[in-house]
């Protein structure tokens, strides 16, 4: 027993590499939200599609939904979009913030790719979307009906995430009201 | 293809021998290239680190200015994140740039404006880490790896001095014999 603490040290090392290991394996991108629980910071953005009553953060109070973060010039965007239109179909509310965009080519990607959103907001100056915490997009907040943030993703949302993490939790959400 | 590839090479060692090559053979005289070169090297020690930082976004106050940059420098840009938001070009990291200055304006302390971004981002873009439960591990870490190192290290003394106490002192004729050898060493 006495002779094997010559042993301590590797073990060590093995558990360092290890870990070393398992961190090799995660996002360093995916970064926790700080919002989580709290309300939606206040923003009152302009409309991105014309005759439209922009976004406001008070709007989507009353049931739960996504804020949705996007942009015309983002390209994983569009790989969520077509997921976006799914879930419009099946009649999941969703809001659409325009980050760092021009209200025109914001407006002009919802015509050419299809409009998921319910309400959509322009934020020319990313001011909002920095207050919400937002690093790149697509990024989508979960808002219960109290206008908390719930949850968020990053990235964009595969079937996947939608059924496996987002549904579940919207579910429970409209139970408790 | 390979054609293109030859010429090209051949007209690259010219080069290579002039800056280095031919020099060689004239190194005494001031000023040839090779003196040349080595200036050069120096001054490149002497260059600071280029920052992002732009000069639409400078305050005209060089105080309010200098403390925006030490406070830049803490900050961790969320696109590029191992570089700080005075050295990203990332535009995310230039609006933070912008909104940390309005906040100076404002009359923000310098642990105001680090909140403000810390708010919304999280204790992530701070690069140099609170102490906090969180990060516990972090800082205590290497005190807990040092300290069972040495508690290691001292049990494998004490194993090995204890080995040595435990051997019987030398008989009688044991030293007797060490004596001997040692007087046919020294007088050899």
């Amino acid at each position: 027993m006495k002779r094997l603490i010559f042993l301590a040290p590797i073990a060590f090392f093995g558990l360092v590499i290890a870990a070393f290991a398992l961190g090799l394996g995660r996002d360093p991108t995916i970064l926790p939200s700080t919002l989580i629980d709290k309300p939606l910071p206040v923003f009152d953005l302009p409309a991105v599609r014309s005759g439209d009553a922009g976004l406001k953060s008070s709007d989507g109070a009353g049931q739960p939904h996504l804020l949705n973060v996007f942009a015309s010039w983002c390209v994983a965007c569009r790989v969520e979009h077509p997921e976006l239109l799914q879930l419009k179909a099946q009649g999941v509310p969703i809001d659409g913030l325009d980050w760092k965009d021009e209200p025109a080519a914001g407006a002009q990607y919802l015509v050419d790719q299809g409009d998921p959103y319910r309400l959509a907001g322009n934020d020319k100056t990313g001011r909002a979307g920095i207050d919400l915490g937002v690093a790149g997009v697509p990024e989508t907040f979960l808002v219960d009906g109290h206008g908390r943030v719930r949850y968020k993703v990053i990235g964009p949302i595969s079937p996947e995430v939608w059924a496996g993490t987002i549904k579940p939790l919207m579910d429970k959400l409209r139970v408790q009201g | 293809m390979s054609g293109a590839g030859v010429t090209r090479s051949a007209g690259f060692q010219p080069a290579l021998s002039s800056a280095f090559g031919r020099t060689g053979q004239r190194r005494q005289r001031a000023g040839s290239p090779r003196s040349g070169v080595i200036a050069a090297l120096a001054l490149l020690v002497l260059a600071g680190p280029a920052r992002a930082v732009l000069p639409g976004e400078q305050l005209a106050d060089p105080k309010l200015e200098a403390r925006a940059r030490h406070i830049g420098a803490q900050l961790r840009c969320l696109v590029c994140q191992n570089q700080s938001i005075d050295d990203s070009d990332a535009t995310l990291a230039s609006d933070l740039r912008i909104i940390l200055r309005e906040r100076l304006m404002a009359g923000d302390s310098d642990r105001q404006a680090i909140d403000f971004v810390v708010r919304r981002y999280g204790h992530y873009v701070l690069l140099n880490p609170p102490f906090e439960p969180e990060t516990l591990l972090l800082w205590l870490g290497p005190g807990l790896v040092l300290a069972a190192g040495g508690v290691w290290v001292a049990l494998m003394a004490r194993g090995r001095s204890g080995a040595v106490d435990a051997a019987s002192p030398l008989t009688a004729e044991e030293r007797e014999q060490l004596a001997r050898r040692l007087d046919v060493e020294s007088a050899s």
